[in-house]
């Protein structure tokens, strides 16, 4: 199966990054790989009792765009952003939580994984039917217009919710009223076991941003740097009033849907291609070939790392479930 | 006091609470240059201005999800909804989104749904639905249904002051058919009470919105004709129920019947006589009944329509049956 072609686009003039902040990306990607391995090993263990989603591949893509927000902005991630969401500043106690189900987690266990909010971070999660998420994130834009916050509002869908109504009525309604929204389409390849050639048939899904008369663009959503600097661009632009744009960022999955799917479908020699541009390992070298680090600096990172994970899932288990009698508690707000 | 129509009185709600509180707007399909379907609307885009009566993309679903992100971070929003048939674009948005917010995240959701509801109207099988049951199964929405000016001005404003979503289900047979006296100024009505239009203690006859009217022409007529005296509740808001007052009712009386305008199966009623036959059974004297729509689409005809939605001489009837009993 042929991956979506990246058209050469012409990147913005790069925003400068330090090289502070080169490390912090790196580590923001590592973070957000040990974590979602974190997450594996405690579904393995009985302890996640519904699904664990990751996203490896997707870590350039979640990281590199959340990194060009700014705190008063709004993120609307998915399931496979976990590293945008550490990027907006959660803490890795609430989302070992949140995993795991805890009664001090931010849903209070209500609902699991990254489907909380956290308005003092402005994370709004995600709901399973991911594209009814794009409608409510054109209305915070729209608020946060309304209230002269001068707040960009960032959501994600992947190719296969790209294909549901709410993504084109709640783009639309974003275009035609000029909101301060950018949407990056995650094309992972997958939508559960349905390949991208069964969901549509353009040649590139930013091609449907001409529809909208909005910005469309196609980019490599391996090379964090690259993401960064194009969502930059397209979140200086709704800042200052330019309306949404549609970026389509190519990842691969690589792995199942779920723990509990072993993607058996996907062809191994496309998880072998894919393999080599593995986002991580890709940031890694080039940052080792600008001298900014080597395997001592690595391993430092990855300990450290290990440790801060460790200690919030034994915080995280050390925490009781919801009292079953407060299952009824919060349906109505007072 | 002022004699206010119906549906200037819902208009009258929105626009004091639009001048009370600058977080309140409206965004819907044609309701601002044009001033609504209805005309609900009219003069609002000229006083409060474009950024708070916003005339949207044709898309419920756009419109009630932009309603609900704004009433998450603490706009409140008054969604128009141009038929109440239409929601069904939106559907999702609703039960998905705004009834599960505030259960997950603990986040107020201060968002009112306008829903112009129901038929008497020949407005054929896309213009006239009661699609009211549909919510009443998901928890985390309220729903109101005012039956006269009054009531419709001061749920408004309650729903508006309410920090859930609310579904207002207005009555376009109500909407220039019904007046009535309206106190200058501020005034609420609950949400989760109803009224006793009408004291009796025969029968016990249930209802809300447009058959409120059919109801008490009824009971006036089994009062002239039978002897018969029925006390008439009008519910008001549907969710959450007036438990206290349809138990009470049901105690009171021995014979309980309930009328909707919506289609009989799986309706509203069904839920209030399951409420009656667990909690004051042993106070019954003839079943509970139940009188709505025919299980159909409401079709266009006016012979047709006319057939199949509920109306005062079928209400006089199946109180007469209840009384016999």
């Amino acid at each position: 199966m042929a991956a979506t072609k990246m058209l050469a686009v012409p990147l913005p003039p790069s925003p400068s990054v330090t090289n502070a902040q080169k490390i912090e990306l790196y580590y923001c990607m590592r973070l957000t790989r040990a974590c979602d391995d974190a997450i594996l090993r405690l579904y393995k263990q009985g302890q996640v009792v519904g699904g664990a989603y990751t996203g490896r591949g997707n870590e350039a893509t979640a990281v590199g765009s959340a990194f060009a927000l700014e705190d008063r902005d709004y993120l609307f991630p998915m399931h496979r952003d976990l590293g945008a969401h550490l990027v907006k500043g959660q803490t890795l106690r609430h989302i070992f939580l949140q995993q795991l189900a805890r009664d001090g987690s931010l849903t209070r266990g209500r609902d699991g994984t990254g489907h909380y909010a956290d308005p003092s971070l402005r994370i709004y999660g995600n709901v399973s039917h991911l594209a009814a998420m794009i409608p409510v994130a054109a209305g915070v834009a729209l608020a946060s217009r309304m209230r002269k916050e001068d707040a960009v509002v960032l959501n994600y869908i992947g190719e296969g919710g790209s294909n549901v109504g709410d993504f084109h009525e709640g783009l639309n309604m974003a275009a035609v009223m000029k909101l301060p929204l950018v949407l990056i389409i995650e094309n992972n390849q997958f939508a559960y076991s349905t390949p991208a050639r069964k969901q549509y048939a353009a040649a590139k899904l930013s091609d449907r941003a001409a529809g909208y008369g909005i910005p469309g663009v196609t980019i490599d959503g391996t090379d964090v740097m690259t993401v960064y600097a194009v969502c930059r661009t397209a979140i200086d632009r709704a800042r200052k009033g330019g309306g949404p744009t549609l970026i389509e960022s190519v990842t691969m999955r690589m792995h199942g849907h779920s723990a509990s799917d072993d993607a058996s479908y996907v062809p191994a020699a496309l998880l072998q291609e894919w393999s080599r541009k593995d986002p991580v390992h890709t940031f890694e070298r080039q940052l080792g070939k600008e001298g900014l680090l080597d395997p001592d600096k690595i391993a430092a990172l990855q300990e450290k790392i290990a440790g801060e994970i460790e200690e919030a899932i034994a915080f995280a288990l050390a925490q009781p479930l919801p009292p079953p009698g407060d299952a009824a508690e919060g349906v109505y707000a007072p | 006091m002022a004699t206010m129509t119906y549906i200037d009185a819902i208009a009258r709600g929105m626009w004091e609470e639009m001048e009370r509180d600058a977080s309140v707007f409206l965004i819907g399909e044609d309701i601002g240059a044009y001033g609504g379907a209805f005309k609900t609307t009219k003069g609002f885009l000229e006083r409060f201005g474009e950024d708070r009566v916003i005339d949207s993309t044709l898309s419920e679903a756009a419109i009630l999800g932009a309603a609900t992100g704004a009433a998450v971070v603490g706009m409140r929003p008054v969604a128009e909804m141009q038929f109440a048939d239409f929601v069904t674009c939106g559907f999702n948005q609703i039960v998905t989104n705004a009834a599960k917010i505030h259960y997950r995240w603990h986040l107020p959701v201060p968002m009112v749904v306008r829903l112009p509801s129901g038929g008497y109207i020949h407005g054929g099988p896309y213009h006239s639905a009661s699609t009211e049951a549909w919510f009443f199964h998901v928890p985390g929405l309220k729903i109101v249904a005012p039956s006269n000016p009054y009531d419709a001005k001061g749920l408004m404003k309650s729903a508006i002051r309410d920090n859930n979503p609310v579904l207002f289900f207005e009555f376009k047979y109500l909407y220039r058919r019904i007046k009535g006296e309206i106190p200058d100024g501020d005034y609420t009505v609950p949400l989760g009470k109803g009224e006793v239009k009408r004291e009796g203690g025969d029968i016990a006859l249930l209802t809300y919105g447009s058959t409120v009217h059919f109801a008490l022409e009824a009971a006036e007529i089994l009062r002239r004709e039978d002897g018969i005296e029925t006390r008439v509740v009008d519910l008001r808001t549907l969710l959450p129920l007036d438990a206290g007052l349809i138990l009470e009712s049901a105690r009171a009386t021995g014979k309980v019947l309930i009328v909707h305008e919506a289609n009989l199966t799986g309706g509203i009623g069904g839920e209030i006589a399951a409420l009656i036959a667990d909690r004051a059974f042993q106070h019954l004297d003839a079943p509970v009944r139940r009188l709505g729509a025919l299980d159909t689409p409401v079709p266009y005809a006016p012979s047709l329509e006319e057939a199949v939605l509920p109306n005062t001489t079928g209400i006089v009837q199946a109180l007469r049956e209840l009384a016999a009993y």
